[in-house]
């Protein structure tokens, strides 16, 4: 398959299945809700070394929140339940609740209950209050600024991490580019976050190293530095490889999420010196979900 | 199907205990049936038939014509449907009610709403003493749910409530909020005096400084506080004057009562 002299592999993402809840964060203004939403997200690209995955999912009106001010919504993703609880206490704990202004409300209503102010109500020193306001309840906590209001519970679904794919261009500025290109198409798509670095990653992995205490190690198959001392996948043209990962709250979302990034990035075409675009995966025994590429895009 | 309404012929020179009288009830019995019931009346016992005309058989709408002050704990623990009465209600209306909605077109006696768990209730009228508060020997009032009084209030108003909102469009009497537990409640007309005497948790939202303040509590000056538009915002939906209410205003804050833990709030709009 060629897309406007892009080529798309026949191959697929792998990615797994995993634990996921939204928060809803709002401020006094857009800066200060952006001020905590980005300190809760942030260090969460890899549930690697980072305990989850966690992103802006988007920014949010006024008329969109429950209490009327401007604000985000984050995405947290863990591999257990148990990891997402204490991520999701830790960062909210440290990052909105020490961020002036700051309320934190579920941003997902079904599903097993996540405890969000449940826990960190105790902060208040017995001064903190709660209503119960249409069934949810809010805990209100004395802070120096006024009251940092948070909803008791937030709720966890299922949800797939891991969703990806290569960007495979001429040159490094040129792949980062279409990489540009691609998370500004998949931000607008509901549901998903790309959780590296402006939402895209260079130190794309393989399982396992030469070194036993590592689990995973350098791509060294899409290293162009390399591509004469090892078993290269690139073509002489091909200089740089960007990877975007996406974690989406369902298969479908993850899946129109890749579709909108690798349309974007074949949009730049061959002319802007994107030749390739392809995907990880672990031979499909790992994960749950397979994403074909060729069919997301046909 | 049209709503089962109850008549009533004449006023009972006793009061009349309407308990059994709820949607649940009287779900699937006939008018012979309905009419058989036995109602407690002062020391003897009454049928129904001899109180009221019976007409109409949804059970789930109930109506209650030509009420007056001597029917007792109309839609008590109902769970089910709704009861709209035309007239004045006794004592104990909607006494530990647990769903449904209650419509009163007349004026509430003492106790209504005590021991409510959910549900909406509302009072087209005045409300007596003692709306939403604990019934002597119980340790708690008003236990969730929502009451709407378009009229005014009388004393002792959520003694003891535990948990709900009780929505005053009028005024309320004296010591309103006393020995408040937790929940809301919120009187667009004046407060009397000893508003919040012995409160230890919850809200007292009052458009205008009571008449009196216990000494017991403290001034913790004036805030826009945040929760105060999510709960505005819920009442956008109702028909009540407390749906035209400005989410954004700010309030001055007064905590007690101290002498009991002092953790409750009265609350007065700027």
């Amino acid at each position: 398959m060629v897309i406007n002299g892009v080529t798309i592999d026949d191959t697929f993402a792998e990615a797994f299945g995993m634990k996921a809840t939204r928060v809803v964060i709002t401020a006094y203004n857009l800066k200060w809700a952006y001020h905590a939403a980005n300190a809760a997200t942030g260090f969460a690209t890899s549930v690697i070394a980072c305990g989850c995955e966690a992103g802006i999912e988007r920014k949010l009106e006024p008329e969109d929140t429950p209490d009327g001010r401007p604000g985000a919504a984050i995405l947290l993703f863990a591999v257990s339940g148990k990891e997402l609880a204490k991520q999701l206490e830790r960062r909210i704990g440290q990052c909105v609740l020490t961020s002036p202004t700051s309320a934190a409300f579920a941003g997902i209503s079904e599903g097993e209950r996540l405890p969000l102010g449940k826990n960190l109500r105790y902060f208040g020193d017995g001064f903190q209050s709660s209503k119960l306001i249409g069934g949810k309840r809010l805990w209100r906590v004395p802070v120096m600024d006024g009251e940092f209001l948070c909803e008791e519970t937030t709720g966890m679904v299922k949800a797939v991490g891991g969703g990806n794919f290569l960007i495979l261009a001429e040159s490094q500025s040129q792949a980062l580019a279409a990489g540009e290109a691609a998370i500004e198409a998949m931000r607008k798509v509901p549901n998903v976050i790309m959780p590296f670095p402006g939402g895209v990653v260079r130190s794309g992995s393989k399982v396992g190293s030469k070194y036993k205490t590592l689990m995973a190690s350098t791509n060294d198959a899409f290293c162009p530095t390399i591509r004469g001392i090892t078993r290269s996948e690139l073509s002489e043209e091909v200089h740089a490889v960007l990877e975007i990962v996406i974690d989406g709250l369902t298969e479908a979302d993850v899946r129109s999420a890749m579709q909108a990034g690798i349309a974007a990035v074949c949009g730049l075409g061959v002319k802007n010196g994107i030749r390739r675009v392809t995907a990880g995966n672990y031979g499909g025994k790992l994960g749950q979900f397979n994403f074909q590429l060729r069919q997301i895009m046909s | 199907m049209s709503a089962l309404t109850l008549s009533l012929k004449e006023t009972p020179r006793q009061r009349v205990d309407l308990s059994p009288l709820t949607p649940d009830f009287l779900k699937g019995k006939t008018h012979a049936q309905i009419s058989a019931i036995e109602l407690v009346c002062g020391n003897r016992r009454l049928r129904v038939g001899e109180l009221f005309d019976v007409s109409g058989n949804d059970a789930s709408s109930l109506i209650i014509n030509n009420s007056c002050c001597k029917l007792d704990r109309i839609g008590q623990a109902m769970s089910i449907g709704s009861i709209t009465i035309h007239g004045d209600a006794g004592a104990y209306l909607a006494y530990a009610m647990k769903k449904g909605a209650i419509t009163l077109h007349g004026n509430a006696g003492a106790y209504a709403a005590s021991g409510m768990i959910s549900g909406l209730l509302r009072i087209h009228g005045n409300a007596d003493d003692f709306l939403a508060a604990a019934i002597p020997g119980e340790r708690h009032g008003m236990n969730g749910g929502r009451v709407i009084v378009t009229g005014n209030a009388g004393d002792r108003t959520g003694d003891h409530m535990r948990r709900g909102q009780v929505l005053i469009e009028g005024n309320c009497g004296d010591f309103c909020a006393s020995r408040m537990i937790a929940g809301t409640i919120a009187v667009l007309g004046t407060a009397a005096r000893g508003a919040g005497f012995g409160m230890r948790r919850g809200t007292l939202l009052l458009n205008s400084m009571p008449a009196e303040l216990p000494a017991t509590f403290n001034d913790c000056g004036a805030h826009h506080l945040n929760y105060l538009t999510l709960l505005i915002k819920s009442w956008h939906s109702l028909d009540t004057k407390f749906a035209l209410l400005e989410p954004h205003s700010s309030v001055r804050r007064y905590m007690g009562d101290v002498a009991n833990s002092g953790t409750g709030e009265i609350l007065v709009w700027q």
